[in-house]
């Protein structure tokens, strides 16, 4: 029997105190990790992703602040991205031309600040309703917002948007901002900040409470607390930091434009979240970096790239419903019993006809794609640096042999992949 | 006992509740008076349940009136209801299943220790939350299985917990709703032990099916058939009832 006085003060961690370097070990990674990547990869095409990927990490998990902590599905999650990105450019612009004295760094309070009051606007209306109502209002706001960025054209600048020079405002001890090396710091020291500070959020009362609510909305009412106002109070927040995130992505392109605050961003944003993984807080950050670099990669070799993405994500639905980082947090027992060696060499061998039956998939959809909507350019098309002809038989048939082969090895390996990993934790377990 | 002559610390006057043209509850009067257990018995689908609910702001009455020490509270939600101090837990274990133990229990005691919504408080670091938690696991006996996620729980622990849920938040009047049902022998008698010292300094009321539990934990006993009260008295007298024998205790007593 434990001695509740000799508990530690923290159920999370138990034993002894630890130092500081070793309690603040991840975070201490973290900031090394964003101060060190723009050495690794200094083009200007990587900073650039990467501050793309800070700005999109602070907004997944702004997002992950509603569905995995409170159990909230929104699906208008891009309007506060966006109307935090078009507060932030007039004011920008406004600061440029009237030499108000605010340097460029603290541009993203502003559309922190946007974001945030309309989440207390729409989310006072959306939080009086959970489950489905609540996503079908939040589809609802998206609309209207979109629909009236088209009628108020000045503050939304029509189909271009607005555009600004974020070199225009008053210098941050000498750094102005124009090379985008300064611009990924500037966003990195943001997005730890946001991280740290939607971290901290989940300790609090209110986080843990959001997490009751998530799991039994009725219980938690009867410990004492309105779940509508939680709700409110998590949209809200959400709302802050989507508007940060927005301020950011107007720092980093110098451009916002209505179509930033619709469906297909608030669908990207469920994307990232989700496979990541929704359970975990670390896995919307680990979202937006893989789907923003799927997205950059896709996006160069294919027109086709948003049906990739979205094959992914049905596939991880389906599969992997706790996504990425549920995947890597199931590894955690198995790392516990030193028996990691026992079980990667299994995940290889599934790995390797998963990617082939992935190429087999790509041809046959590549080939189709040619034969029908780019017809009109000829049968040619090159597949992974290979020659082929959409009307001769060889794709085709390449494509069904490598998909179906792959496919069925695949499901072989994984099925042992499986069976070693349960071994390995039963092992762990016994000794 | 004099426990009549007390105060009621909650009153329901001529509550009805209907379910379309079913109406459920029948015009029900009850006081039930200060530090006082007293426990409601009934045949199935007698209206325990519905009563509990009405009580505690799940449902809205249909009519009538509820007043816990003298303030009407008909129709108010759960949490404010909660909020003055009555606390119930539910028939069908009714916890937070993906949270651990822990959490759960310290979930349920934030708000009675006035920490409310605040989002800028760690919540590791709030002493009286963690002591209170503490307690509250080491007395219903899941203090060695405060890092299980609750969904995983046995059936036993579940209802451990469901108690605890209930009395976490510092409530006077606790409404516990077949605390003991599906429950082994040795789980029973624990469980009463627990409801015997928790009720200790509070006011109890109770639905129970298990006549060994009632007789020993109750001051005073309700006889809900039908959605009304048939008879209301001590155990003794409630056991030589003939209308109550007749309606539902049956051969039981006899
Ligand atoms: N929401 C509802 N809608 C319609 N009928 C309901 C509803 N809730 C309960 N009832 C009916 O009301 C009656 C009383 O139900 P209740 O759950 O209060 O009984 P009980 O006395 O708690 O029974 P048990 O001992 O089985 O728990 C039952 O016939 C039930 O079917
Ligand atoms: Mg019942």
């Amino acid at each position: 029997m434990t001695d509740a006085r000799t508990l530690p003060r923290t159920d999370a961690i138990g034993g002894r105190r630890p130092g500081f370097l070793a309690r603040h070990a991840v975070w201490i990674a973290l900031a090394l990790a964003l101060l060190l990547l723009p050495y690794l990869f200094s083009s200007r095409l990587a900073l650039s992703t990467m501050s793309m990927m800070g700005t999109m990490i602070i907004f997944a998990l702004s997002y992950n602040m509603l569905l995995g902590q409170t159990g909230l599905l929104s699906f208008g999650h891009a309007v506060f991205f966006g109307l935090g990105g078009f507060f932030t450019v007039h004011v920008l612009n406004a600061a440029g031309s009237g030499d108000w004295p605010i340097p460029l760094p603290l541009f993203p309070v502003v559309g922190g600040l946007g974001g945030l009051a309309f989440g207390i606007l729409f989310g006072w209306v959306a939080t009086k309703r959970a489950g489905t109502a609540f996503a079908m209002i939040t589809l609802g706001i998206g609309e209207l917002v979109v629909s009236s960025a088209l009628i108020l054209r000045r503050f939304f600048g029509g189909e271009e948007g607005i555009t600004t020079d974020r070199t225009d405002v008053m210098s941050f001890f000498g750094y102005g901002f124009g090379p985008q090396l300064q611009v990924y710091y500037l966003i990195a020291a943001w997005c730890f900040l946001s991280i740290a500070a939607m971290y901290a959020i989940t300790r609090t009362p209110f986080g843990r409470i959001a997490n009751a609510v998530r799991d039994n909305p009725q219980r938690t009412a009867f410990i004492g607390y309105d779940t509508s106002r939680v709700r409110f109070i998590a949209f809200s927040l959400s709302g802050l930091f989507a508007g940060i995130a927005g301020g950011l992505s107007v720092v980093n392109f110098e451009i916002v434009n209505a179509a930033q605050m619709g469906a297909v961003e608030s669908g990207s944003v469920i994307l990232m979240t989700y496979i990541g993984g929704v359970g975990n807080f670390a896995g919307p950050i680990i979202g937006a970096i893989l789907v923003t670099w799927l997205q950059l990669i896709l996006s160069d070799a294919t027109q086709i790239w948003p049906l990739y993405v979205g094959l992914l994500f049905i596939g991880m639905v389906m599969f992997v419903p706790g996504g990425i980082a549920g995947l890597l947090a199931m590894q955690a027992p198995v790392m516990a019993a030193r028996k990691l060696h026992r079980v990667v060499p299994f995940y290889l061998l599934a790995l390797a006809p998963g990617i082939v039956a992935l190429v087999g998939l790509s041809v046959l959809i590549e080939t189709s794609h040619q034969f029908s909507i780019r017809a009109s350019y000829g049968p040619q098309l090159t597949l992974y640096s290979i020659p082929l002809d959409a009307t001769s038989p060889l794709p085709w048939v390449a494509g069904v042999v490598l998909a179906v082969a792959g496919g069925i090895l695949f499901m072989r390996a994984e099925r042992l992949a499986r069976d070693a990993y349960h071994a390995a934790v039963a092992q762990g377990g016994q000794g | 006992m004099s426990a009549t002559a007390k105060t009621p610390i909650l009153e329901l006057a001529g509550l009805r509740k209907s379910f379309g043209r079913m109406e459920i509850i029948r015009g029900v009067d009850l006081a039930v008076v200060q530090g006082e257990r007293h426990a409601i018995i009934g045949p199935n689908g007698a209206g325990k349940s519905t009563l509990f609910h009405l009580v505690s702001g799940h449902l809205r009455p249909s009519a009538g009136a509820i007043r816990l020490r003298g303030e009407s509270i008909e129709g108010l939600p759960p949490q404010s209801i909660n909020r003055r101090g009555l606390s119930r837990s539910f028939q069908v274990t009714n916890i937070f299943p993906r949270l651990s133990v822990w959490e759960n229990v310290r979930c349920a005691t934030l708000w009675s220790l006035g920490h409310r919504y605040s989002f800028w408080r760690d919540v590791e670091r709030l002493d009286d939350v963690t002591r209170r938690t503490e307690e509250i696991l080491t007395e219903i006996d899941l203090i060695d299985r405060r890092r299980t996620p609750a969904g995983v729980l046995t059936y036993g622990e579940q209802r451990a917990l469901e108690i605890g849920l209930t009395i976490a938040g510092h409530a006077d009047v606790l409404l516990l709703d077949e605390p003991t049902a599906g429950m082994s022998h040795a789980e029973t008698e624990r469980v009463v032990a627990l409801i015997r010292k928790v009720s200790e300094k509070r006011t109890l009321l109770m639905i129970e099916h298990d006549m060994q539990v009632v007789f020993d934990l109750a001051d005073r006993i309700s006889v809900l058939v039908y959605g009304e009260i048939i008879a209301c008295d001590t155990p003794a007298r409630i056991k030589a009832n003939a209308a109550v024998q007749q309606a539902y205790l049956g051969t039981e007593a006899a």
